[in-house]
């Protein structure tokens, strides 16, 4: 995949398909460090060690539909590929935490590219999951939880079409004052 | 953090909404978009993208889901179109570049892109 926005929304997604009711995500850019970590943690309902072993390997998946998996597999060979490395813990009937850790400048490491369309795709899901999200950036953060959102909207569902379109400026204008003022992440990854 | 007044938005928002509900009940229109891993891969969150900045554009009140993988993965990108009282379309490969013409054709003249169908569920 040719972001690692992708990668999110499919770590996302594999949290939605266990069922989790809440999604905690947070991106880590340490410019210092030179480290970009992302973590996904949900409320799933978990693996146990040895679907956990398998869950690496391209030829498992839980899916009847089809019988490949290349999600988890595909990340883990990116982060590898940066001098980093994907972790995965998993405990059956309580959730599980994804982390993916990068070497943040090394030549080989995909833009995050468009974090809110990733954050869009799993909110609008047909499955209701809360999300809670940062993204730290230096010394700035990016952060909301949907719970809250869903407090104050009451009844009125968030993928109501006018809310939607308060969610999709609101995510876009988190991400311009992330990056200091430019557009999207992946644009300002590379002006950096 | 001027998050708190996007927060604030959004509650002025909810007041505005809530209003317009009593008078207009649903939009009748629901678009759903599979976001599986196979989804993803073939362009799922781009076409989601444009479907979002088409429906803006043309001021179409219409609801957007996703949903996982339903096994149909070589014809991914796939797009349901639901209207009441019609039967639902599923289109196949619907990459971000097909999608004005699929929101033109299918919800402002309300014809169905034949070419594009793989499937098709009588409400």
């Amino acid at each position: 995949m040719r972001e690692l926005s992708l990668h999110l929304l499919d770590l996302m997604e594999n949290s939605l398909e266990a069922g989790a009711s809440r999604i905690e995500v947070e991106i880590v850019e340490d410019t210092a460090r030179n480290r970009l970590t992302i973590s996904v943690s949900d409320n799933g309902r978990g693996m146990d060690p040895q679907t956990l072993e398998r869950v690496a390997d391209p030829f498992f998946t839980t899916r009847t539909t089809r019988h490949v998996g290349l999600g988890i597999p595909l990340f883990k060979a990116a982060a590898q590929r940066c001098n980093g490395d994907l972790k995965i813990v998993s405990q059956p009937g309580v959730g599980t935490r994804v982390v993916a850790d990068f070497e943040r400048d090394h030549i080989d490491r995909a833009p995050l590219g468009d974090v809110p369309g990733t954050l869009l795709g799993v909110i609008l899901s047909h499955r209701q999951c809360d999300v809670r999200f940062a993204h730290r950036f230096d010394g700035r953060v990016f952060e909301f939880d949907t719970r809250r959102m869903r407090q104050i909207l009451g009844d009125i569902p968030l993928d109501h079409p006018q809310v939607r379109v308060w969610l999709e400026d609101y995510l876009a204008e988190g991400y311009r004052e992330l990056y200091g003022g430019r557009d999207t992440g992946s644009r300002a990854e590379t002006a950096l | 953090m001027p998050k708190l007044k996007s927060l604030d938005e959004l509650r002025k928002l909810r007041e505005q909404v809530q209003e317009d509900i009593t008078t207009r009940v649903e939009t009748g229109t629901t678009i759903i978009v599979g976001m599986g891993t196979c989804g993803i891969a073939a362009g799922a969150r781009e076409t989601m993208r444009v479907i979002l900045e088409e429906l803006r554009k043309r001021e179409i009140e219409a609801h957007v889901t996703t949903v996982g993988c339903i096994g149909m993965c070589m014809r991914e990108p796939l797009v349901d179109i639901e209207q009441a009282g019609k039967p639902r379309i599923t289109y196949g490969n619907v990459t971000s570049d097909k999608v004005p013409r699929l929101i033109e054709e299918h919800l402002i003249k309300g014809n169905v892109v034949n070419e594009w169908v793989v499937g098709r569920l009588s409400g």
